[in-house]
């Protein structure tokens, strides 16, 4: 067995140390990125921004913490701008997991001296609906009832005392309804009930994994935008100005693509010598 | 009377919500709501029905001594510590509120616990890359080339190394078109494919043709 050889079959447990490298030294540098803005994400801030304050938005939380580095950044930023510019926001989860997420995103936008002037009123500004199972018949059902499906709050209280679901019966009444998705049930059964059968107007988070899956339905303007993994993050918050962990943890995504990269084209290069030198 | 019961219901409620996806009016549209009713209600029991059953498979193992029964015992405890947590020491109803003892657990367990194991998946990736990327054949090569251009023209860097170029063929414009158009048709070519596959088996659920639901033939 030659060099190449052995390059080619080089211990996995090395790769694992250059990309552990590559996630955490940029933590310590302080290299300023340029961050483009793609067509898809362009969409999705400019269907926010043709909300006039005081509409109502959905945002369904459908991950949990596994996927919470990809989705978290997108849900925090969506809050603080929600806030900041007066929409009201009706969340539900359907994973058990997504209210809890709502919740973490909740607090995190709080701190942001820019919300915190706001001062937004839990039932007033957002109310959080908590998890129902039941996966996209949960979504069908709030086309035709939202407070039937959702008789209570995440706290238990009423959905009739709360002053944001006044006037709410079901999709007509959600001026925008945006997912963050992690899979199943996701971003594909919000298109599937609630764009497609009820005409409501979506768009859509989504991991890195699972985003490609939607371009079918971007394209198609079922969906008005995505956001795609922590890509997709970052470049929100470049647009919403709420620079966030999706910014912060690009040049670790950045570094780790390049490892990647390097280590493929090295592959590659010991393959096609070793195969030469065989040859002779 | 216990096989034709559910081929009974199953074909009434797949007749009921096709009509009703067309006609959305009384009364297919209220038999459609009164159907989805129950099937949310089921839906709550399955939960219900799920933990019961991973508490039977795990407490099963732990009897019967199996392969790494430790791991089972660690289910068994960690689902009744945040069962009794959450509901008897976590203000109620109020469980999920920041500051709660379940929060506490929810944050500082299972959250990073969870947020590490999908973190792993990146050093798999890395390695299973780094093997299966090679330029073997044409079919091989093109997949080699969409992963280098997709992988750099998704991140910054991608747009730092190719900032030389011309706007519209840089990585990540590269990066843009290769989601947008080859992989957008092959995404279709599979939805359509799922799509009719889900329609053929709906239908011979729905007629009765395909039975092994029921834990038969």
């Amino acid at each position: 067995m030659n060099f190449f050889d052995k390059l080619m079959k080089i211990d996995r447990r090395i790769i694992f140390l250059f990309v552990a490298a590559a996630v955490i030294l940029p933590f310590f540098l302080s290299i300023h990125q340029k961050i483009l803005i793609s067509p898809e994400v362009q969409g999705l801030y400019d269907a926010f921004e043709s909300l006039p304050p005081g509409s109502k938005i959905m945002i369904s939380y459908d991950y949990d913490p596994a996927s919470a580095p990809e989705l978290q950044p997108m849900a925090v930023t969506a809050m603080k701008y929600c806030f900041t510019k007066g929409l009201k926001v009706i969340i539900l989860g359907l994973w058990p997991q997504g209210s809890i997420q709502a919740n973490m995103a909740i607090e995190s936008a709080l701190e942001d001296p820019r919300v915190k002037e706001k001062n937004p009123q839990y039932g007033k500004d957002w109310v959080n609906l908590g998890y129902m199972s039941g996966n996209e018949l949960v979504i069908q059902r709030m086309g035709t009832d939202i407070p039937v499906t959702f008789p209570r709050d995440y706290q238990g209280n009423p959905v009739e005392d709360l002053p944001l679901m006044q006037g709410i019966k079901n999709f007509s009444n959600v001026d925008f309804i945006f997912n963050l998705s992690a899979g199943y049930p996701g971003t594909q059964e919000w298109v599937q009930f609630a764009a497609d059968r009820f005409h409501a107007k979506l768009g859509a988070g989504n991991t890195a994994v699972q985003a490609p899956g939607m371009y079918p339905y971007l394209r198609a303007g079922q969906l008005v935008g995505l956001l795609g993994g922590m890509k997709g993050a970052s470049e929100f918050e470049k647009l919403t100005d709420f620079e966030g962990k999706g910014t912060k943890f690009m040049l670790s995504q950045s570094f780790a693509h390049a490892i990647i990269i390097i280590f493929i084209i090295i592959g590659n290069l010991a393959y096609f010598i070793s195969r030469g030198v065989k040859k002779k | 009377m216990r096989r034709e019961i559910p081929l009974i219901l199953t074909a009434t409620v797949g007749i009921v919500y096709i009509i009703s996806f067309f006609i959305p009016h009384r009364p297919f549209g209220s038999v459609e709501t009164l159907f989805s009713d129950w099937i949310l209600i089921i839906a709550a029991f399955a939960i219900w029905l799920g933990a019961l059953n991973l508490l039977r498979v795990s407490a099963d193992k732990i009897y019967r001594k199996k392969k790494d029964w430790f791991y089972a015992l660690v289910t068994i405890l960690s689902f009744f510590l945040i069962a009794i947590i959450g509901f008897f020491f976590s203000r109620g109803s109020h469980f999920q509120d920041v500051g709660t003892s379940f929060d506490y657990l929810y944050r500082n367990v299972y959250n990073p616990l969870s947020a590490t194991m999908f973190a792993i998946l990146a050093f798999f990736v890395a390695s299973a890359s780094y093997r299966a990327f090679r330029a073997r054949s044409w079919e091989a090569t093109l997949l080699l080339l969409a992963a280098f251009f997709v992988m750099l023209g998704r991140v910054p860097i991608g747009d730092m190394i190719s900032g030389f170029l011309p706007e519209n063929i840089r990585l990540s414009a590269v990066a843009t078109f290769i989601m947008n158009i080859p992989q957008s048709a092959g995404q279709r070519a599979i939805m359509i494919g799922i799509g009719l596959g889900i329609i053929s088996t709906a239908l011979r659920l729905i007629l009765g043709i395909e039975r092994t639901y029921l834990g038969g033939d």
